[in-house]
């Protein structure tokens, strides 16, 4: 069964081995285009909407889709196809601006635990692993709740929500990596606790952590979703896919395409983060797959 | 007709969608009851070979080339269902590592009973009746509490018998052990050993021994095929490899060999590497290994030919003898 | 096996201490005060000062912990300050709603995850794969209560099989049900493929292989048996993540019950209700990993052995 991978030879730089089996990977490359497909969205989204986001038309208010407002009018007559390419740049700027302070905090909050262990380590571990069960939407909702709502009190509750994971992960990378031949090496050299733990250990334990973090997104953007249903989301009118979808559930049954394509927005976008992540695991040959 | 006759058996994998090519075109016979052990480096394709004959390389995604007759019956052009009723009945598999060969969460005798049950119309309790007969043949010691226990909570050397239990509970008539003796002490080794033989002998079961111990070789095989890179370079019988090994690379293994009495300094190494499936030099695949290479050595692939005294040899020295 | 079971279940009375207190004050740092919904207009200043006494919301933190704690383990959870009713009737009431909702759905979660699982590992890389794949991340990759809410135009608006709301009925269960299994099938058959994969590289399958089984009775009887492990453990993990759903799609259903009432009480700062509520859904996701831990042990013999 080895033999198949005896091979993989010549060395090429990380990035061209990684690139070359994204390439290889079907899932994958749907998942690059899907977020790609976001990105670009979200860059030229003042180019890309056929009607102003924000305008309303009272006089149009909940018109189903037409040639002229191909996805329909919202409850305020605003263009619904102009409001989710508007939507996408927020969706954009919480899944990755929350992953991002989960990320901090839980490198942070999981390299000191691994790498000092003990009663450290003992006391972060129980508090990591107990947030990490809670529903995150129940810490988000407390979160919010104490700091008020809006877009940013938002992106921060999101963010204290997830940690936990990347902590989980890191930490049991630290750990293995800390008893690794090489470490042991680099600490009989002279090196400092300093150099070992930021040049080494934490630089060769961000593999798991991309991954997640990559699917971390898509939960980030669905939680932002649920936080607005829940009336503790983006207040209006900001043009978030979730807010929107919040709004229309009161025209459910009026104008369900008020709540529909802000949904499938959705749902294409976090199966492109989700089918890259995937595809990641696999190119990276990430160990502990089940905590991501 | 041989009890087992391999023809040009070859092996294709598909790596990064390019064909890779690990085991190329062997072939050999085997008669019944013989001990015939495979051996070579890492690398150079014996366990591919024992999962060639089995059919087991297409589990990995793998083509098998070639044939392979086994009794009569050509082996490769059988359906999947009919040589699942083959596999572990009429020809059984001893795995490389009997450490991590098990089932973890099934008692062990239920293991052996698996496969037992698989091909035999018997009722549970005759079948455990025989497993224990086999578990006591293969002196494994209170083989009723033994039955019962899972597989970590064993020995290494229980677990290589509960291995050996399970390829012969079903009464084979060939065995294919591949590297049955190396993950375990060497005192367990050559119990084992003797143990192989022993069975082999008495209930007349051909024995296909791979390994790259030439002392376990030396200990209980009739014929030797030695391999290198995915090629077969020479087969012999015992005495006549021993005595006067052909191929220089059989020479090289020989050479590797401490014995007692040897002088200080005079165990030799073969220099350089086994080349990988994805990049063979052109030619004789040992070639740059090789003391004896010359210009013919690098560009053309030699043919396992038959020499005087019976056996056969692929190597462009002999070939020139011959023309 | 037992010493286990017994040192597992004391390590839940610290855990809840740190829960409550950690509850606790997360829940008065949120701005705002319950008095204020209770005053009517035209109350005085002297009025509020009675009120905050009446509520004990006049002492410090840790005072009113101590107290709250007393009561708690005695069973008084305290008196709703909005619905004027024992908050412990109003746990008793709502929560049997939770746990069929949370039973359904994990059922679901199960049958679905795994059965997709199994099918894309054992046709890994094709079309099938993709497609199971694609199916269990839907569940993932959408918001709980808009899959719930087009679930209810689809099946209740347009088909009417299914009534929009309500909690009475088996038929009511079963969309509320089928939207939280489903988030929890997609992690359920992701774990499941990846470790049922995982399995088929190992040094076992390949003597299962050689000893003649047929490839049904070694995905079954071996490999999924192994993957199991994982997908135990993980599961144990993550059952926040299935109540979570539970919690937002009470709302979207209409549904009484532990979430709906926790929003509700949040919405109006009614102290007492949020504590009490939030503490039964965390205790209630901590005794689910305990009892996936423990399930795990039972179906591992070598973990039964390390806990011996």
């Amino acid at each position: 069964m080895v033999d198949a991978q005896v091979v993989e030879k010549k060395h090429k730089s990380p990035w061209t081995i990684i690139l070359k089996r994204l390439s290889g990977n079907k899932m994958g490359v749907i998942g690059t285009i899907l977020i790609l497909c976001l990105v670009l969205v979200a860059i030229f989204a003042p180019i890309l909407e056929p009607h102003s986001y924000k305008e309303q038309h009272i006089e149009n208010m909940n018109a189903p889709p037409s040639v002229n407002h191909l996805l329909g009018t919202d409850d305020l007559g605003r263009d619904m196809l102009s409001r989710i390419i508007r939507g996408a740049r927020i969706s954009f700027v919480v899944g990755v601006l929350s992953v991002a302070i989960s990320v901090l905090i839980g490198v942070v909050i999981g390299s000191i635990a691994g790498f000092y262990g003990g009663v450290i380590d003992t006391v972060l571990t129980t508090i990591a692993d107990l947030t990490w069960s809670m529903p995150a939407i129940l810490i988000a909702l407390l979160l919010v709740a104490i700091i008020g709502a809006g877009l940013e009190s938002v992106i921060i509750a999101i963010g204290l929500s997830y940690w936990a994971q990347y902590a989980r992960l890191i930490r049991g990378q630290i750990l293995s990596l800390k008893s690794a031949t090489y470490i042991e090496a680099t600490r009989a050299l002279g090196a400092s606790n300093y150099v070992i733990l930021f040049k080494h250990l934490i630089p060769n334990s961000l593999s798991p952590v991309i991954v997640a973090a990559t699917i971390g997104i898509g939960n980030a953007i669905v939680l932002e979703a649920t936080l607005g249903f829940l009336g503790m989301g983006a207040q209006p009118p900001t043009p978030s896919w979730g807010a929107m979808m919040s709004n229309g559930t009161a025209y459910l049954f009026i104008s369900p395409w008020v709540i529909i394509f802000p949904g499938l927005a959705m749902m294409i976008t976090v199966l492109g983060f989700n089918l890259f992540g995937d595809a990641l695991i696999d190119i990276m040959d990430v160990k502990n797959k089940e905590s991501i | 007709m041989a009890f087992l006759e391999v023809k040009d058996l070859e092996v294709e994998f598909q790596v990064d969608k390019k064909p890779v090519i690990p085991l190329k075109g062997i072939s050999f016979e085997m008669n019944e009851g013989e001990v015939l052990g495979i051996v070579g480096e890492t690398g150079s394709g014996k366990s591919l070979t024992a999962h060639a004959i089995m059919g087991l390389s297409a589990m990995s995604g793998g083509k098998i080339r070639g044939s392979v007759k086994f009794a009569g019956q050509s082996l490769l052009d059988l359906s999947e269902k009919a040589m699942q009723s083959i596999r572990g009945s009429q020809i059984a598999f001893i795995p490389q590592n009997p450490m991590t060969s098990l089932d973890p969460v099934y008692r062990v005798g239920d293991q052996i009973m698996e496969g037992l049950l698989n091909h035999a119309d018997l009722s549970k309790s005759k079948a455990k009746q025989q497993v224990l007969d086999i578990m006591e043949k293969l002196n494994i010691p209170k083989a009723e509490h033994v039955f019962q226990q899972y597989p970590h909570e064993l020995s290494g050397g229980l677990k290589q018998r509960i291995v050996i239990a399970m390829g012969l509970c079903a009464n084979p008539r060939l065995l294919i052990a591949d590297e049955p003796t190396t993950a375990l002490d060497v005192t367990v080794q050559a119990q084992i050993v003797r143990l192989f033989k022993e069975i082999t002998v008495s209930k007349g079961i051909g024995l296909l021994l791979i390994t790259h111990d030439l002392g376990v070789i030396a200990q209980i095989c009739d014929k030797v095929a030695v391999m290198y890179a995915g090629n077969l370079v020479e087969l012999a019988r015992i005495e006549s490899l021993f005595g006067s090994p052909r191929h220089p690379y059989t020479q090289a293994l020989l050479n590797c060999i401490p014995s007692i009495g040897m002088k200080q300094g005079s165990l030799a190494a073969i220099y350089g590497n086994v080349p990988s499936a994805t990049d063979c030099p052109d030619g004789c695949p040992f070639h740059p290994r090789c003391p004896h290479s010359f210009s013919t050595c690098e560009s053309t692939m030699p043919t396992l030919i038959q020499i005087e005294g019976g056996a056969k040899v692929a190597c462009h020295l002999y070939q020139e003898n011959q023309e | 096996m037992w010493t286990y079971v017994v040192r597992r279940t004391l390590l839940l009375i610290p855990i809840f201490f740190i829960i409550s207190v950690v509850v606790f004050a997360l829940i008065h740092m949120v701005p705002g005060d319950p008095i204020d919904s209770l005053l009517g207009p035209g109350s005085t200043a002297a009025d509020r000062v009675e009120l905050t006494a009446a509520y004990g919301l006049d002492k410090s933190l840790p005072v009113q912990y101590v107290v709250w704690l007393k009561k708690f383990l005695t069973g008084d959870m305290g008196q709703s300050i909005i619905e004027k009713q024992p908050v412990l009737d109003m746990l008793v009431y709502n929560a049997p709603f939770t746990v069929r909702l949370g039973l359904a759905s994990l059922f679901i979660s199960f049958f679905v995850g795994i059965f997709l699982g199994i099918i894309s590992s054992a046709a890994k890389n094709t079309f099938i794969d993709y497609i199971s794949m694609i199916i269990a991340l839907l569940g993932v990759t959408v918001p709980a209560f808009w899959l719930g809410l087009i679930l209810m135009l689809i099946f209740s608006v347009t088909l009417g099989w299914f009534p929009v709301s309500g909690s009475g009925s088996l038929s009511a269960l079963v969309l509320p049900a089928v939207t939280v299994g489903l988030g929890g099938a997609g992690l359920i058959a992701r774990i499941t493929r990846v470790s049922m994969l995982e399995m088929f590289n190992k040094d076992f399958v390949l003597l299962l292989y050689a000893k003649g089984l047929s490839k049904p009775a070694i995905i079954f009887r071996h490999i999924f048996r192994n993957a199991l492990m994982p997908i135990i453990t993980i599961f144990g993990l993550r059952l926040g993540w299935i109540l979570g759903g539970a919690v937002t799609i009470e709302i979207v259903f209409s549904r009484p019950g532990v979430g709906s009432m926790l929003l509700s009480a949040l919405y109006r700062r009614d102290y007492p209700v949020v504590q009490a509520s939030l503490i039964a859904l965390t205790m209630a996701v901590i005794i689910g990993a305990f009892i996936a831990d423990i399930m795990y042990a039972y179906a591992d013999p070598r973990v039964r052995d390390a806990y011996k």
